[in-house]
């Protein structure tokens, strides 16, 4: 085991890891930090998205003993994000979520698309949430949710 | 098992000649899915993920491309299309995102969408160790075999290099999505005008990349009939002809992914596609 310590959040938190361990397992298993989900462990479902130095990555892909100095944000980071609760409120308003599993993981991904595209096209929508799979809802309610949440930025 | 991060490619390389045996990690998007799934343990991880010294890309008449340039980036500031286009099927933004040209060629697969296009660019690669400094291996070198780069223990990708090669490029890649799909066949094709120079390459239609070399001698004199400054108008008999050639040079297996006859008769359609698309931009 070895000491790893990372910015998340915002603030500085620190472990005892397995050197070998994910971004993803640190910090559900031993931060607690239970939004990001786990589901294939192998960057396909974008279930465990999170921004890496403000960039989208899966959470899965990324060592965690290798992660430190950067600044890492998960969707409990997002809390008080502008542009994330836009989009959590156009989410529930539009029937983006059923089970939810894929629902942070969205979340992530829509906040990031939206940052820096307010009216993104329908195929610029498809491919910014191309990593991210959803079993449920068939997709239609979620693209919905991103016009809803980017009209709701105006 | 340890994780070191070294804070300069110096300070890597240091720790690279100490142990060969360590085993680099870049963008995490091959080795982390291994380690994820028990297939890899390595004792000794040495991340080169933030060297900022790997992600200078520039981008002129001599492209020079950082091993930590990720898909991302190459969207961004690369002027070749052929490449353009690979760096955008790949993956998803999360895995362009992370993913480099670096663990591209690191990873050495026949499916790897860099490496049909580093094939056509008649790209370079540079490597680099405390032992025996930088090496230069030309791309028709770098596959031994299917994964199996040309590395020597203790050496680290540095760059890739190639010439800007104009307009006249494509890339094309079947498979069953447009995102998140391993390439079933994929085919890369510039015609460099100023240089003269035709090339056809060939990604998982074997076990390594493969140029058509009969077909680039084809276009080649179908081009210099016309002149090379001018665009080329095709017929029929000449497309079919060189989507022969080209589905000839391949030698596909049958897998998971498709048989060895859906992936031939691809790549016989990829290639008319490409020498269309090549021949009109002049
Ligand atoms: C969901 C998913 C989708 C994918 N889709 C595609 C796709 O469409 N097309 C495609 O080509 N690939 C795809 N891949 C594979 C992968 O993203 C690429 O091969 C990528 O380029 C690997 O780069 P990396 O930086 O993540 O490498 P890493 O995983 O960090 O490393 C890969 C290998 O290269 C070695 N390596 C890395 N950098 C260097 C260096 N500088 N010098 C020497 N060795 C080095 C490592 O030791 C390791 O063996 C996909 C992967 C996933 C998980
Ligand atoms: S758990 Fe990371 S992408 Fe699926
Ligand atoms: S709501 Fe169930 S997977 Fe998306």
């Amino acid at each position: 085991m070895t000491q790893v310590r990372l910015q998340v959040n915002g603030a500085v938190r620190e472990a005892e890891a397995w050197p070998g361990e994910s971004l993803l397992y640190f910090l559900r298993e031993r931060l607690g930090l239970f939004g990001s989900k786990n589901a294939c462990e192998q960057g396909e479902c974008g279930s465990c998205s999170v921004f890496f130095d403000g960039e989208l990555v899966c959470s899965c892909l990324v060592l965690a003993a290798a992660a430190e100095g950067a600044q890492i944000v998960t969707v409990e980071g997002l809390e008080d994000d502008p542009v994330a609760a836009r989009v959590r409120e156009a989410m529930v308003a539009a029937g983006g979520v059923q089970c939810g599993f894929c629902t942070p993981g969205f979340v992530v991904a829509m906040t990031g698309l939206l940052r820096g595209n307010r009216h993104p096209s329908d195929l610029e929508t498809r491919e910014a949430l191309s990593g991210n799979l959803c079993r449920c809802t068939g997709y239609v309610r979620i693209f919905e949710a991103v016009r809803r949440a980017g009209d709701a930025l105006e | 098992m340890r994780v070191s991060v070294p804070k300069s490619l110096d300070a890597a390389l240091g720790l690279l000649a100490e142990d060969p045996q360590a085993v680099v990690l870049a963008g995490g998007t091959d080795l982390m899915v291994a380690i994820n799934f028990g297939r890899a343990r390595p004792e000794h991880i040495v991340s080169i993920a933030r060297l900022a010294e790997l992600k200078e890309l520039v981008a002129g008449e001599q492209v020079l491309c950082g091993a930590g340039v990720t898909y991302t980036h190459l969207l961004q500031r690369v002027r070749d299309r052929a490449l353009v286009d690979a760096a955008r099927t790949v993956g998803s933004p999360q895995i362009r995102n992370a993913g480099t040209i670096g663990g591209n060629l690191g990873t050495c697969s026949p499916a790897g969408d860099t490496l049909p296009i580093l094939a056509a660019l008649d790209a370079t690669i540079v490597v680099v160790s405390r032992r025996s400094g930088e090496r230069r291996v030309p791309f028709s070198d770098w596959m031994r075999g299917p994964k199996q780069p040309a590395l020597e223990p203790g050496e680290l990708v540095l760059r890739a290099e190639w010439e800007e090669a104009g307009p006249a490029q494509a890339f094309l890649k079947a498979g069953t999505r447009n995102a998140m799909v391993i390439a079933v066949a994929s085919l890369a094709m510039v015609v460099d005008r100023a240089r003269r120079r035709v090339r056809v390459a060939l990604g998982s239609a074997g076990p390594t990349i493969i140029r058509a070399t009969a077909a680039e001698e084809m276009a080649s004199g179908l081009i210099e009939e016309v002149g090379w400054e001018r665009p080329l108008t095709l017929t029929e008999a000449a497309r079919a002809r060189f989507a022969d050639l080209v589905a000839a040079a391949a030698r596909p297996i049958d897998d998971q992914r498709g048989t060895g006859a859906y992936r031939r008769h691809v790549i016989g359609v990829m290639a008319s596609r490409a020498l269309q698309r090549t021949g009109a931009a002049a």
